[in-house]
């Protein structure tokens, strides 16, 4: 066979390759160009506007919704909230889920009682948690209520929703008790996968179990921990379901977040083009905390 | 607080047996495990406790009547225990939700899971100079938070006519599954041996029919587990459901709790009922299939 015709058929290759290539993943980068990449550039296209998002008439303004976004202290305060809630999700429901996960590692097959229990409110909806806890912490006939009630001896209230300080923090702590099951199951995962001979290794030295937990499991969880943070962070960024069917950002504002920001400017008071600019302030925010705490343990993880 | 009752009581026991091993010592060490272990399952049972009060205040309400909740108050059994709240729910369209949802979770389920095994099929698989790209660009769209999408996609929704029905619901949550079914596929995929595709060229395969008859079956666990995490999630959808429709006969599950509170605002125990209703299915499954739903609902932790 000379070259030239070992070459035609590598090209014909090639060429057959790339044309099936493009069959197979056609109807996919389709859909996620009008669904995903399409959206993320409209949005910071429509945050050029004042619209209602129904009539057709929409304003060009430039960047003055931008201007007022940097000035707008709801957001910030929404932003904030964020915060909070990352910060506090991070410090509750890893620890605890691991705290969980080391419990039932240790305890082995008769402690699966509890694991399933435990596991229940990662079956619920956000929607469902935030209807029933709406009802359940309330201050008439609610659990902390009635509980706080039977203590006294006489009708206690105790306003988790209703009072600003409060929310925020009753809200935190719902979502542990929704979250910390997946990171139970999460860490029960990470500790699944560590090699059995490892702690039959640390056994034969003469390592108790509690030795073994704590200074060969958990650091060689290391990797999944930073996992589950990242998951946490951008979890509590652009949180939505729960806060909006709960508090709907109320009272006063305490408990807004920005999605929940967003969509009340979109959808509630049709000012869309002003929300489009809040979503893509998110957008960028959400992006630029992942990659930055992706960067910083990167860098740790170095030394 | 708890980790250090834990940890710290056994820590205290271990360095205690390494350095002398008299019977004493070991004694007290057997002692301080055993409290230890005690205290562990003190939080364990706390633990059960704040886990299971709200499935019961859920529950014991739904079966009281509508006054009886006051005052019968959060700590009795309902008595007597009134059932019609149920019947009240389910003749007020609740199957309708539930069957809306079944439907365009099963439709989007399967397109998804079509499209995403056609696109991990040549990242995995064909070496093409755009697919370190694609397969890159498709990755990073796993972190685009869907509420960003939303003004946009309810916007192109009013466009093309699909507002207030379900068809406007299938492109968003294929969509949004996609990115990271496709990374999941494509490393289930690499891990099948290439033998067995050369082999089937050998006997005139083509690429078309190796995807249909060796890659396609082969995957089925990682498209299971794939099915699960989605099936979950676009079962529970919110955002897109409550901004794309409106009429609460095109509904969707998760908005019929929104719905039915609109109609029955004081009626807790009717609320009750919906919610027992709607998480029923999911627990009933996880009862069913506990390890297999439990691995399927953590295919979302590869996404950090």
């Amino acid at each position: 066979m000379d070259k030239s015709n070992n070459m035609g058929l590598a090209q014909a290759k090639a060429k057959s390759t790339a044309k099936a290539a493009t069959v197979f993943l056609l109807p996919a980068l389709l859909l996620i160009a009008i669904f995903i990449v399409y959206p993320v550039i409209d949005t910071f296209a429509i945050s050029g506007y004042k619209w209602n998002g129904i009539s057709a008439g929409r304003v060009f303004i430039g960047l003055d919704n931008w201007k007022a976004l940097l000035k707008d202290a709801m957001f910030w305060k929404s932003f904030q909230h964020n915060l909070i809630v990352m910060v506090f999700s991070i410090l509750i429901q890893i620890p605890l889920g691991m705290l969980l996960a080391t419990f039932l590692d240790a305890g082995g097959k008769k402690f699966n009682i509890f694991k399933v229990i435990w596991f229940l409110p990662y079956l619920m909806s956000s929607v469902a948690i935030a209807f029933l806890f709406n009802y359940a912490l309330a201050t008439n006939g609610g659990i902390i209520s009635s509980l706080a009630t039977l203590i006294n001896g006489k009708r206690t209230t105790i306003d988790l929703l209703g009072t600003a300080p409060n929310a925020l923090y009753t809200v935190i702590g719902v979502m542990a008790w929704q979250f910390t099951p997946f990171y139970m199951v999460y860490f029960i995962a990470g500790y699944g996968n560590i090699d059995t001979t490892i702690y039959e290794a640390a056994v034969i030295d003469g390592a108790t179990r509690g030795q073994y937990i704590r200074m060969i499991a958990i650091p060689l969880l290391g990797p999944i921990f930073k996992t589950a943070c990242t998951m946490s962070l951008i979890g509590s960024l652009k949180y939505f379901d729960m806060i909006w069917n709960m508090t709907q950002g109320g009272p006063s504002g305490s408990t807004e977040l920005m999605a929940t920001y967003m969509y009340k400017l979109s959808f509630q008071q049709f000012n869309m083009g002003y929300g489009s600019c809040v979503a893509a302030g998110m957008f960028i925010l959400i992006t630029a905390i992942a990659l930055l705490f992706n960067k910083v343990f990167k860098v740790k993880e170095e030394y | 607080m708890t980790d250090n009752n834990l940890n710290g009581g056994t820590m205290a026991v271990d360095i205690n047996s390494l350095g002398k091993s008299n019977d004493t010592d070991y004694r007290m060490s057997k002692i301080k495990s055993r409290i230890a272990w005690t205290i562990a399952i003190i939080f364990a049972l706390i633990q059960l406790v704040l886990t299971l009060t709200p499935f019961f205040f859920m529950i014991m309400n739904s079966f009281r009547k509508q006054f009886d909740m006051l005052q019968q108050g959060v700590f009795h059994l309902p008595d007597p225990w009134y059932f019609n709240n149920y019947v009240e729910v389910v003749t007020h369209g609740f199957f309708g939700y539930f069957f809306r949802s079944v439907l365009v979770v099963a439709i989007s389920l399967v397109l998804m899971l079509i499209i995403s095994s056609f696109a991990a099929y040549p990242l995995a698989r064909m070496s093409f100079k755009l697919n370190p790209f694609i397969y890159a660009t498709i990755v990073a769209m796993m972190s685009v938070p869907m509420h960003v999408t939303l003004i946009p996609i309810f916007k192109l929704t009013t466009t093309v006519g699909f507002y207030d029905s379900l068809k406007a619901l299938i492109g968003p949550y294929v969509a949004f599954a996609l990115p990271m079914s496709v990374f999941i596929l494509t490393a289930f995929m690499k891990t099948i041996p290439r033998e067995i595709e050369e082999s089937a060229e050998i006997d005139g395969c083509n690429r078309y029919q190796n995807f249909f008859m060796m890659i396609l079956p082969l995957s089925k666990s990682g498209l299971s587990t794939l099915a699960i995490y989605n099936g979950v999630s676009m079962w529970n959808e919110f955002a897109f459901a409550n901004t794309l429709l409106i009429s609460p006969e095109h509904k969707t599950l998760p908005l019929a709790l929104g719905q039915f509170k609109g109609e029955h605002s004081l009626d807790i125990p009717i609320i009750m009922a919906v919610l027992t209703l709607s998480v029923l299915p999911m627990i009933t499954l996880f009862i069913v299939f506990q390890d297999k739903l439990v691995k399927g609902m953590m295919a979302g932790a590869v996404k950090g």
